[in-house]
C-alpha cells in the first residue's frame, strides 16, 4: 500500500540514526539564556553552534540557497553570514501556501573568544552550511609535565 | 561475553527512549497549482535523496525526511533552533490528481514534488455559444 519513492539501506539508516541520536541529546538539552544578537525562533535560516575543545561549529540550515551568494566573515569572535535566498516563482499559478522564505538575509552570532579568524572552513552539503572554527592552542587544556 | 550482553540492553533502552519521542520538525512549503499539476515545494536541509521518504497511501501524502549532519565527538551545543533532525508533514489529496505519476525531487535541501492532475480532468476551455 506505501509507494516509497527511496528505499532504506538497512546498515546505511542505522548509522544514521546513530548520528541523528547523537544530534539530537546534544542539541535537544539547551536551556541557556538567549544571546543578544539572536533572533526570533523561526527566522531564516535555523541556526546550531556546537563547541568542542578544538573547534567551534556553526550550521545553519538554509536550503537551497546559491553558496555564492554567501558571504562569510568573522572579525575577532564576531561571525556574520550573509546571504539570499531569491526564489523564482513561475507566473499565473494558484498558491494555496508560501511559507519558504525569500529575500535577504543576515545572521551574527557570538563565538566562544577564543576563535582564530585564520582558521575557518565552510561546506555547503543538501541545504546546511556548516562553517567551523579551531580554537587557539593556548586555551586548549594541556598535560604539564613534572619533572 | 557479559560485555557484548550488556550493550545490547543499554542499546536496546536507547531505542526505546527515543520512540517514545516523536518529536518533528514541520518543513516550510510553498504550494502552487497550474492547470497541468499542483507543485509543492519544502524545505528539509540537510535532507538527502536517500534518507527521504515520499508515501502516498490512498488520499495521505507523507514527507519525511532525516538530516544528517557531520559532527565530531565530544560537541557541546552553544545555541540550537533546530532541536531535532527529523522532518514530516502530510497532505490529503484530492482524486483529480494522479498520484501514480508523482514526481519527486531533491536537491540542496528542497525537495519539490510534481502532482500532475489526471488526464482527463485537465480544465478545458468551454466555449459559450451566443445565440
Amino acid at each position: 500500500m506505501f509507494g516509497y519513492l527511496t528505499g532504506f539501506d538497512t546498515d546505511v539508516f542505522d548509522q544514521f540514526d546513530r548520528m541523528r541520536r547523537q544530534m539530537d541529546r546534544m542539541f535537544g538539552e539547551v536551556s541557556r539564556p538567549a544571546g543578544i544578537r539572536s533572533l526570533a525562533a523561526g527566522t531564516f535560516p535555523a541556526v546550531n553552534v556546537g563547541v568542542s575543545e578544538e573547534q567551534v561549529d556553526v550550521y545553519l540550515f538554509a536550503a537551497g540557497i546559491d553558496p555564492k551568494t554567501l558571504n562569510i566573515s568573522l572579525q575577532q569572535n564576531l561571525l556574520t553570514v550573509e546571504g539570499e535566498r531569491k526564489i523564482q516563482y513561475p507566473e499565473k499559478v494558484q498558491f494555496y501556501r508560501q511559507e519558504r522564505f525569500s529575500g535577504q538575509f543576515r545572521r551574527v552570532l557570538t563565538l566562544p573568544e577564543d576563535v582564530d579568524p585564520d582558521q575557518v572552513s565552510a561546506h555547503y552539503r543538501d541545504g546546511v552550511l556548516q562553517i567551523s572554527v579551531k580554537r587557539r592552542e593556548a586555551v586548549r587544556p594541556r598535560q604539564i609535565e613534572v619533572k | 561475553m557479559s560485555e557484548s550482553k550488556e550493550m545490547k540492553t543499554r542499546e536496546g533502552s536507547e531505542m526505546k527512549a527515543q520512540s517514545e519521542q516523536d518529536v518533528f520538525l514541520r518543513p516550510a512549503v510553498d504550494i502552487y497549482e497550474d492547470g497541468h499539476e499542483i507543485t509543492l515545494r519544502a524545505d528539509m536541509p540537510g535532507v538527502s535523496r536517500d534518507r527521504l521518504q515520499v508515501q502516498v497511501d490512498g488520499n495521505n501524502l507523507a514527507i519525511e525526511g532525516q538530516a544528517a549532519i557531520d559532527m565530531p565527538e565530544g560537541m557541546e551545543a552553544l545555541h540550537a533552533d533546530v532541536r531535532t533532525t527529523r522532518f514530516r508533514r502530510s497532505f490529503t489529496l484530492s482524486n483529480e490528481l494522479d498520484s501514480g505519476n508523482i514526481n519527486a525531487e531533491m536537491k540542496d535541501g528542497v525537495l519539490t514534488l510534481h502532482l500532475p492532475k489526471r488526464a482527463e480532468l485537465q480544465p478545458r476551455k468551454i466555449e459559450v455559444s451566443v445565440g
